[in-house]
């Protein structure tokens, strides 16, 4: 899923400053989870902006709406369409695809993000995601046990593991994450297919993932 | 709720800090009057959004009032408040509101004099602050 956090409120304050009416838009999707910008974030970040403007006398009045998928357009018509009549601004607490796909239907408002949209992950513990895939565009987890070396080593390596790694399988660049490679090794040693570890990977095609990417299902 | 009314908010969980509030009445022990009472299940169904809202809607002070730990009806309600509590005054801090505006109490049900010191002492603070 799609990892965010919030941005600090100082920014998202000098984003919104001159506009009195503001629609808060959360989303019951990735950002729910990653607790960044669900319904509960959004009553969070609404009673901040209420609080700092009234302090500083000058009220904010702001309008509050989860959408179901931020990133699906019919989800977004439906719950925002009647809202948006009321206010001067939109304030997303989507992902980056969120806040462009009200921006696209709602042309005429300006659409802020208050979240910065990190990677794809998982959760490992509570409150705690980790980045497992780069979106490269040419997956080769069939040869490294299920581990992902583009974002999950430091370096990036596809032939590893560099000279660095520590004792322990940590990684040299920060000694708190797993050496990727050391993780790919073990992981195609309980599998028996420790072989895999002498085959030369060519370099990476990125040129796989065309900016901007775009997907047509066969079935579509 | 204004705030000039100093209203003190009090999360009372309904196994404790409740019936303290409740022993302190039939003491007839004096507290400040400007203290609201709202009885809950459990410290632990205080959410940030509720102790945020209090002050949204005027509150100059929370008190989330729970069982002593290890001793939680619920096994893990007043330790889920605790960290609530220390998360809502963060946020209340990026807002610039002193956070020792929300506290977190522990009580067990026979302790209506700390009851009453903790009320106070939250009332005193926020004049305190009001006057300067």
């Amino acid at each position: 899923m799609i990892i965010a956090e919030r941005k600090p409120l100082e920014e998202i304050k000098s984003m919104l400053s001159g506009y009195k009416k503001i629609l808060l838009v959360g989303c019951r999707t990735c950002v729910t989870i990653c607790w960044a910008g669900g319904e509960k974030e959004v009553g969070i970040l609404s009673s901040q902006l209420k609080l700092a403007s009234s302090g500083e006398g000058n009220e904010l009045s702001i309008l509050e709406a989860t959408v179901e998928r931020q990133c699906e357009k019919e989800m977004v018509i439906e719950e925002l369409r009647d809202k948006v009549q009321e206010v001067e601004a939109i304030l997303s607490m989507g992902c980056g695809v969120g806040v462009q796909t009200i921006a696209e239907i709602f042309e005429e408002k300006p659409v802020f993000p208050a979240l910065n949209t990190t990677f794809i992950g998982m959760p490992e513990a509570e409150g705690v995601w980790v980045e497992k895939c780069g979106t490269c565009g040419d997956c080769m987890l069939y040869w490294t046990g299920g581990i992902c070396p583009v974002v999950r080593c430091a370096k990036g390596l596809l032939n590893g593991p560099c000279g660095g790694t520590r004792k322990g399988g940590k990684c040299e660049i920060d000694p708190e994450k797993d050496c990727a490679w050391v993780l790919i090794y073990r992981r195609l040693e309980k599998q028996g297919r420790l072989d895999l570890m002498r085959k030369y990977y060519e370099p990476k095609n990125y040129r796989a993932v065309k900016r901007p990417g775009r997907v047509e299902a066969a079935t579509a | 709720m204004n705030r000039e009314d100093n209203k003190i908010v009090a999360f009372c969980c309904e196994h404790s800090a409740y019936q303290v509030a409740d022993k302190a009445g039939r003491m007839r022990l004096h507290y400040p009057d400007n203290v609201r009472i709202i009885r809950v299940p459990c410290a632990g169904r205080v959410d940030v959004q509720h102790i945020l809202k209090a002050f949204e809607k005027g509150a100059a002070g929370v008190l989330v009032m729970g069982c002593q730990e290890g001793a939680c009806q619920h096994l893990t309600g007043n330790t889920r408040a605790k960290k609530r509590v220390k998360y809502a005054e963060d946020l209340l801090k990026e807002v610039g509101i002193d956070g020792g505006r929300v506290k977190m109490v522990n009580l067990a049900p026979d302790m209506a004099q700390r009851f009453i010191r903790e009320v106070k002492e939250m009332a005193e603070k926020i004049e305190g602050e009001m006057r300067r």
